[in-house]
């Protein structure tokens, strides 16, 4: 997809500036926060089960070639077939080569941020293969020409209304006079439509949240079901996952998924869990008759051994975004590649490079709330420090903030220079604000008064003060 | 370099890692060997009693409906009683499970028995799980012939018949209950976990039942089993 | 009962940057405060900026520099004192990371164990449960992000509030989220936190209270600023003038002096 992560600026003023969106948005904090709090609550291990969790990835990315090919040689003896994938081009490539093979014209697909990271849709569409995609959201954006804002409510942009504007378009057999104004009535519609087509696809994409390295199996975490109807009604199911998600046991699986759902939904358990473990088998009256994996790179192996290895942790569970104040306010298509939020202020910089995604890390008040929530430990702000200090030594970011923040930084390592400089200015200051007691406006403070006013300083500064009143006392001692 | 061997070998180079170091290998082989059990809730352990009732519980708070019956001939009944309180038609879809298959179904008047995977026709589907999980009020099932995962997916209504003795406290139980039927690191192919009917809530955050999966999930616990 | 302890705690105070320039009577307060505790304290004159905005901005090199210079003037009081938990979380958190593997990180963690924000040091160091002081009307309290979730800073100063005669606190909604302040980020990207800070003036209008608090001046004086270019008559304080007493001046933003 096109990265319009470098005009971040323009795009959060366009999201600040859209009403629907700004409504939508609403959404997500009243959603997402709350059912999270409470599902965490009844579970006094939660804790415990986060550290659990983070040991569990931390171990598994230390070993990660060994349980990639332990992972390998499972899903060979299962009679599946692993596919290597250094870059997105190779992936988009295995993908094509195998829905040839099976004479596809049309795919469906089951939600998965690691094929919009490969631009899979477009690619596929290209080359003469329909995705559908069957995620009630994602097959909205899909009708709408967009890509998702969230990991995992990729339509939370949208409203009722947009929703059924776009399917009173694309849905052209759909009588005027139906009525669609309840959210129950667009997904009967969508229900409907999709249906059809799991039964038309050749072949069934999914994505998935752990691959299993003891068993070769595949784990896919959905609510709808679209996921599961992806890969066991078309005769081939295609796996894409980026290396990271190796867990080495099924108990290892099952310590990360109770933290997944209650971090990403407030649900104690997503509503299907779907373990899968190579093609259909004798006596199977269904399933796949092909079952392949694509195991991604593009980038991953890099991050390993550096300061962003942690980031390989993540679960993709949304809690850093749907606690972001940053999202809240200007949503995920601002941040202008696949990951939004602040899981993607760190991982873009690292897929696309940080001169495009400069911005992303940037954005944030560092509140330390996505840490604070985030079930893998996450040092999300320390990760986007990171990057502030690749960008600086690199002299990315702009001019006139270096400036700034080098001046401040000369003086504050000389503190008498700074005394000396500082109860020259604050004085003048705070006289020019003595009536209003604030400055509307202040030359060099635009980026602050353009918003709101600035306090003028109370009086001469508390140092000046201080060595007054202690001067005063030596003084008036005997 | 192929694909493969280009990703593993960049893998080792970040991670500082020598191809034959055995030490990385044998902590690698002894974790998948022992699969160790982490942090268990302590909300499924109790006695099996409790677990049954703790299960109903959680499955209902999910949305799903919870029957239980006393033995399992009073299964049929159960699934006619659940169609006829809907206004279902009388068909239902299943597989070839041998405990399904030892019910009295004849006894039901009028109960159409289709055997075999699901279609897109059949409005209702009965399996039979390998096990229920009060944590969560999750149930298990496996694919195969017994009970085919389209069962589990294309019918509206889903109903499932658990035994009550099989409702363990925690997904590790039942995950190695499996080991023990498979074998050390093997799996059916398709493992599903089912908590409560299918739901999506992409529309404006609102959460509606019934997305691509069944609308309504039914579980019937089979006490005397 | 309690014996007289011989020599009393040193405290050298780090007034942080924009209280030196902002604010002062959140210095004397603090001072007032620390003394009632039981400490003696001293306000070294080489101290300036606790170096966050060259941490934050990716210039390590400075926020090493402007460390090291914080280190030498007060690692040797018994404990260091920040009316602020962003600058305490910055001296007591991420100090010791500056220096991770080099020769000053042993000194370094020496020095960070001893900071404490002040609410937090007032309580849980020195056991303070209560203040002498009178605040007749409704306050709310914004947790500020860095002391709430680095330093675990949000009971201390309720509890200390709670003890203010005549003081009535009225929790605003999400009092424990971000006010869109961060640092340089305010500037840099003003629209979004802009956007942030009426969210949070909102719920502090919501809350009716007449007065709002919080621990960070940087916090405060953004709140401050939206609400009183939103014509909003709620006065803003830091935390600590009401607990000093110290609450009787023009607050934050007003006129009159």
């Amino acid at each position: 997809m096109q990265i319009t992560s470098p005009a971040f600026k323009e795009n959060a003023r366009g999201a600040l500036a859209n009403p629907d969106l700004q409504k939508a948005l609403g959404h997500v904090r009243l959603g997402f926060i709350d059912k999270r709090q409470k599902a965490v609550d009844a579970l006094p291990e939660f804790d415990a089960l986060r550290d659990s969790a983070r040991a569990i990835k931390d171990h598994a990315l230390a070993h990660l070639d060994l349980y990639l090919e332990a992972y390998e040689e499972k899903v060979k003896a299962a009679g599946g077939y692993v596919h290597w994938a250094p870059t997105a081009a190779d992936a988009r490539a295995v993908i094509l080569e195998i829905c040839r093979a099976a004479g596809a014209r049309t795919v469906t697909k089951g939600k998965s941020m690691i094929t919009e990271e490969i631009g899979l849709n477009a690619f596929l569409e290209k080359e003469g293969i329909r995705p559908v995609e069957t995620d009630l959201g994602e097959y909205i954006i899909q009708l709408r020409g967009e890509h998702p804002s969230h990991i995992i409510a990729p339509a939370v942009h949208l409203t009722r209304d947009q929703v059924e504007a776009d399917f009173r378009r694309a849905h052209d057999h759909l009588p005027v006079a139906r009525d669609l104004s309840e959210p129950e009535s667009l997904l009967a519609e969508a229900r409907r439509v999709l249906r059809s087509q799991y039964f038309a696809a050749d072949v069934g994409i999914t994505g998935a949240n752990f691959l299993v390295a003891e068993t070769g199996s595949s784990v896919i975490v959905t609510n709808e079901g679209n996921g599961d109807l992806t890969q066991i009604l078309p005769r081939v199911h295609v796996v894409v996952a980026s290396i990271e998600k190796i867990v080495p046991t099924m108990e290892d699986m099952s310590q990360i998924l109770r933290v997944l759902a209650r971090s990403a939904t407030g649900q104690d358990m997503s509503v299907y869990t779907t373990v899968s473990t190579g093609p259909r088998r004798e006596g199977d009256p269904d399933g796949p008759e092909e079952y392949h994996v694509v195991l991604l790179d593009n980038g991953r192996s890099a991050m390993l051994g550096t300061e962003f290895q942690d980031m390989l942790r993540c679960i993709r569970c949304g809690a850093c975004m749907n606690h972001c104040p940053v999202y809240h306010a200007v949503g995920g298509h601002a941040y202008g590649w696949v990951y939004p939020g602040p899981m993607g202020a760190v991982l873009t910089p690292s897929l696309i490079g940080v001169d495009k995604a400069g911005h992303l890390p940037n954005a944030s008040t560092f509140c330390g709330r996505c840490e604070a929530v985030c079930p893998m430990h996450i040092p999300l702000p320390r990760m986007m420090r990171h990057w502030r200090e690749r960008e600086f030594s690199r002299g990315l970011n702009p001019a006139a903030q270096r400036y700034g923040l080098r001046a401040w930084a000369f003086f504050a390592r000389r503190p008498r220079l700074y005394r000396l400089a500082v109860s020259l200015a604050i004085p003048v200051l705070s006289r020019l604000g003595r009536r209003r007691g604030r400055f509307r406006r202040l030359p060099l403070a635009g980026g602050w008064t353009r918003h709101r006013d600035l306090p003028a300083p109370e009086s001469r500064t508390f140092l000046q003060q201080w060595r007054d009143r202690d001067a005063a006392r030596q003084e008036a001692r005997p | 370099m192929n694909a493969r061997d280009a990703i593993l070998n960049r893998i080792r180079t970040s991670l500082g890692a020598a191809p034959g170091d055995a030490e990385r290998r044998s902590q690698v082989e002894r974790r998948l060997a022992e699969a160790p059990v982490g942090v268990v809730p302590a909300r499924g352990q109790r006695p099996q009693k409790a677990k049954v009732a703790l299960f109903c519980e959680m499955a209902e708070k999910v949305s799903a409906t919870v029957k239980r019956v006393k033995k399992a001939d009073d299964v049929p009944r159960a699934v006619s009683a659940y169609l006829r309180a809907r206004n279902l038609p009388a068909a239902v879809r299943m597989g070839a499970d041998e405990r399904l298959k030892a019910m009295p179904w004849a006894a039901v008047r009028a109960l159409e028995v289709r055997h075999g995977p699901a279609d897109p026709e059949d409005a209702v589907g009965v399996s039979h799980a390998l096990a229920g999980i009060a944590e969560t009020g999750t149930v298990a099932l496996y694919s195969g012939a017994d009970n085919p995962t389209t069962v589990n997916f294309l019918p509206e209504h889903h109903i499932v018949v658990v035994n009550a003795s099989d409702i363990a406290g925690d997904l590790e139980t039942v995950l190695s209950r499996l080991r023990q039927a498979f074998g050390k690191g093997k799996m059916p192919r398709t493992l599903n976990l089912i908590t409560g009917p299918s739901r999506s809530a992409d529309i404006q955050q609102t959460l509606l039942l019934g997305a691509h999966g069944p609308r309504a999930l039914h579980l019937i616990v089979v006490d005397g089993a | 009962m309690k014996q007289e302890t011989p020599q009393k705690p040193r405290v050298g105070l780090f007034v942080t940057c924009l209280v030196d320039l902002f604010r002062p009577t959140v210095g004397f307060a603090a001072v007032k405060l620390v003394e009632e505790a039981g400490c003696e304290v001293e306000v070294p004159m080489a101290q300036t900026c606790c170096g966050q905005p060259a941490y934050n901005s990716g210039d390590r090199e400075d926020a090493v520099a402007i460390a090291r210079t914080t280190i030498e003037t007060f690692e040797d009081y018994d404990y260091v004192v920040a009316p602020s938990g962003s600058c305490a979380g910055m001296l007591r958190k991420h100090y010791p990371a500056l220096f991770k593997g080099d020769a000053w990180e042993a000194r370094a963690a020496a020095f960070s164990a001893r900071v404490h924000e002040l609410t937090s040091f007032l309580v849980d160091v020195m056991g303070m449960e209560r203040v002498s002081a009178a605040h007749v009307g409704s306050v709310t309290y914004h947790d500020s992000c860095s002391g709430l979730r680095e330093l675990g800073i949000a009971a201390q100063p309720r509890r200390l509030l709670s003890s203010v005669e005549g003081l009535e606190l009225r929790e605003m909604k999400d009092a424990d989220v971000c006010c869109g302040f961060g640092g340089t980020f305010c500037v840099k990207y003003s629209d979004i936190s802009n956007k942030i800070v009426e969210e949070k003036a909102a719920n502090i209008a919501a809350s009716g209270a007449e007065t709002l608090l919080a621990g960070d001046l940087g916090c405060l004086m953004n709140m401050a600023g939206k609400l009183q270019r939103q014509g909003n008559a709620v006065r803003v304080r830091h935390v600590a003038e009401v607990l000093a007493g110290m609450d009787d001046g023009p607050a934050i933003g007003e006129g009159g002096r």
